[in-house]
C-alpha cells in the first residue's frame, strides 16, 4: 500500500491551481506589501499600478523557482495540533484534513449537530470609497447595486473570455465599504486581476493575513451561538459587524459551505485563538466536533456547491457549470459579459451522478453514454449521507435525469445514472 | 496502534498469518488503516486468482484516496472475505480480523518482518 501516495491525494484535492500550493510566507509578504494600497497615494500613476501588478503576478507565478516553498500556518495551527488534527498542505497552508474521529464522524456531526472549521486560509479584500461599488460591479457578474447593508452576495468573477477566475462572496458594510472573500488558492491571482482593473476613487486592500475565519456549521449552530450572544444575523446571507463576543470584535455572517445552517466568524488574527477557545468551551454542551478539510469537501459535494479548480476554472463559463442565476446580463457592463454574449448557448452543463455499480468515481473520470464520451467528472467521492456520487461537466444534449451512463474508473466502466442536484438538501 | 504478535508484515503494511507452510490469510495492518482513515470501499481479488508477492492484488478507498494493496505472498486465492465488500469499515474497526484473502499453494514471499521488526520499522516512518 502506498501511504505516501495516499497522503499526497489526501492533501491535494481541493484547489488545483498550481500557484497556491506553493505559496510561502515570504511571497505573501512581498505580494501583500506591493498590493496594499490604502488611500490612493502609493501607486498614483495608473500605468505604474498596472506595471506593478503585472510584476506581482509574474513574481507569484515564478516564486516556486526562486523562493523556497514554506507553508503558512493559520492563527489556529497550535490548536489543531493540540487536538490531534492530521495536518496536510493545502493552498499554501498547513491545515487539518481530519481529526482523530475521522471524516465520516466529522461529516455526521455537521449534518446532525455542530462542527467547527478553521477557514482562515480564505482571503479577504476590502473595497472602500466612492467608486468601491463601481469597481465591484465591473469585476463581478452578479448585481451588487441592489445589495443592502448587512447582506452578502455570491458571484463568479470572470476573465475577458467569460471563464471563471474565482467565485467570491461580497459583504456590503455600507454604500462605500465592502469586503470580498476569495479562495485561498486564487488569492494572488485575484488580487492582481482586481488591481489591474481598478479605477476611480477606490481604496482596495488585501487584508487576508490579518484575518482569522472560523465556520460553525450544523443544525445546532444557532443554539450554541445563543449561549454566547443574542446578536446573531437572522437571515441566510446576512451579517452583523462588530459584535463583541466575550470582548472579541467579531463579524458574524450566516453563511457556509456545508449545506447546513451556520455561521462564519471573522476576527483579527491575534484574536483567533481566543475565539476558538470561547467556541470550544461553549461547544462542550453541544458535542461540538472539530472538523477538517476532508469533511468540508464531502459536505459541499453533497450540497452540490461548486469548488474552484473542479467544477469551474479559467476555461469554464458560469453558464456551463450551473451558475447562470448569479450572472446578471442586464446590469451594467462587467468583465466577461461580451464573451458570454458572443458564446451563445452553452454546450455543456453540470450534472449529478449516482454511482450504482461498484466503485468510487473521483475527478477526471470520463462519462460514457451510448458508446460515446459525453463528459468528465469534476468531483467525486463516497459521501457519508448519500454514498458514491460525482459531479460532471457534460454535453447538454445528453442530460435527461435517470439516464443510465457509465463512468470509467481506473480504466474500468462502472454503472451510474444522472440524478438531480443537489444530492443532499437540509430538511 | 496495534501490532499483533505472531503475524508477519511487509514494508507496504500488509500482514500475513500462516496457517501452515503453504496457506495464509492476508490483510492490511492497523498502522495502514489508521493512516488511511475511514475506508469506504474495498476491491478484492476473486477465488482462483493467482497473486504474486510484491504485486498489487486489491485496493481500498478512503473518502479521499485510493490505495493499492500488495500481495505479501505468491499463491492462489482460495477464499475472499466478502464481508469487506459491503462493510469496508471492518478494516478500520479490526485490522487483524478483517482478512482480505486466504491464499493457498504459496510458492514465494515478499520481504517479511516479524512483529518486533515491523514495530521498529513503523517507528522510523
Amino acid at each position: 500500500m502506498h501511504l505516501a501516495l495516499a497522503r499526497k491525494l489526501a492533501a491535494s484535492p481541493r484547489c488545483k491551481e498550481p500557484l497556491p500550493s506553493q505559496s510561502s510566507e515570504t511571497t505573501a509578504h512581498v505580494a501583500g506589501f506591493g498590493l496594499k494600497v490604502e488611500g490612493s497615494q502609493p501607486f498614483e500613476h495608473p500605468r505604474l499600478v498596472i506595471l506593478g501588478e503585472i510584476l506581482m503576478l509574474w513574481i507569484s507565478k515564478q516564486r516556486s523557482v526562486f523562493i523556497t516553498e514554506e507553508l503558512q500556518k493559520t492563527p489556529l495551527y497550535q490548536r489543531h495540533v493540540e487536538n490531534g488534527g492530521k495536518m496536510v498542505p493545502f493552498a499554501g497552508y498547513e491545515l487539518p484534513v481530519q481529526y482523530e474521529v475521522g471524516v465520516i464522524a466529522e461529516h455526521r456531526a455537521v449534518r446532525e449537530g455542530v462542527g467547527l472549521f478553521d477557514v482562515s486560509h480564505m482571503g479577504e479584500v476590502t473595497f472602500k470609497g466612492p467608486d468601491a461599488l463601481n469597481n465591484i460591479q465591473r469585476l463581478l457578474c452578479n448585481n451588487y447595486a441592489t445589495l443592502a447593508d448587512g447582506r452578502v452576495r455570491y458571484s463568479p468573477m470572470l476573465n475577458e473570455n467569460g471563464g471563471v477566475i474565482d467565485d467570491v462572496l461580497v459583504y456590503r458594510k455600507a454604500q462605500d465599504d465592502y469586503m470580498m472573500v476569495v479562495n485561498a488558492c486564487n488569492r494572488h491571482k485575484d488580487v492582481a486581476h482586481i488591481f489591474i482593473n481598478r479605477f476611480g476613487a477606490a481604496d482596495i486592500a488585501d487584508i487576508s493575513d490579518g484575518v482569522c475565519q472560523l465556520a460553525l456549521q450544523g443544525p445546532k449552530a444557532e443554539r450554541m451561538m445563543r449561549t454566547i450572544t443574542n446578536q446573531l444575523p437572522q437571515k441566510y446571507y446576512s451579517f452583523l459587524d462588530h459584535v463583541a463576543l466575550d470582548g472579541i470584535d467579531c463579524l458574524i455572517s450566516r453563511t457556509g459551505y456545508t449545506g447546513e445552517d451556520g455561521f462564519e466568524l471573522y476576527v483579527k488574527s491575534e484574536d483567533g485563538e481566543k475565539l476558538f477557545d470561547l467556541l470550544y468551551r461553549h461547544g462542550k454542551n453541544f458535542n461540538l466536533q472539530l472538523c477538517g478539510l476532508g469533511c468540508r469537501d464531502t459536505l459541499r459535494l453533497e450540497a452540490a456547491m461548486p469548488l474552484y479548480g473542479h467544477e469551474m476554472d479559467d476555461t469554464v463559463t458560469p453558464f456551463e457549470t450551473g451558475l447562470e442565476r448569479f450572472v446578471k446580463m442586464d446590469k451594467d457592463d462587467f468583465i466577461g459579459r461580451r464573451a458570454l454574449l458572443e458564446a451563445g448557448k452553452p454546450k455543456r452543463a453540470r450534472i449529478g451522478l449516482k454511482i450504482t455499480g461498484r466503485g468510487i468515481a473521483r475527478e477526471h473520470c470520463p462519462v460514457i453514454a451510448g458508446g460515446r464520451e459525453i463528459g468528465i467528472t469534476t468531483s467525486g467521492t463516497h459521501c457519508p449521507t448519500v454514498g458514491a456520487v460525482a459531479m460532471a461537466l457534460a454535453d447538454v444534449a445528453c442530460q435527461e435525469l435517470g439516464k443510465p451512463v457509465q463512468v470509467i474508473i481506473r480504466d474500468k466502466p462502472v454503472d451510474a445514472k444522472i440524478v438531480p442536484l443537489p444530492f443532499y438538501q437540509k430538511k | 496502534m496495534e501490532i499483533k504478535q505472531g503475524l508477519l508484515y511487509t514494508k507496504s503494511h500488509e500482514w500475513v498469518e500462516f496457517l501452515d507452510d503453504t496457506t495464509a490469510l492476508v490483510g492490511l495492518s492497523d498502522y495502514a488503516q489508521h493512516e488511511l482513515g475511514d475506508l469506504v470501499f474495498a476491491n478484492l481479488p476473486e477465488v482462483g486468482d493467482e497473486i504474486t508477492a510484491g504485486k498489487m492484488f486489491a485496493d481500498v478507498e478512503s473518502v479521499k484516496a485510493v490505495s493499492d494493496v500488495y500481495a505479501p505472498v505468491t499463491g492462489t486465492v482460495a477464499a475472499v472475505n466478502k464481508v469487506l465488500l459491503d462493510e469496508p469499515e471492518k478494516i478500520n474497526e479490526s485490522a487483524y480480523g478483517a482478512w482480505f484473502a486466504k491464499v493457498e499453494n504459496i510458492s514465494g514471499r515478499a520481504e517479511l518482518m516479524d512483529a518486533d521488526a515491523y514495530q521498529k520499522y513503523c517507528g522510523t516512518l
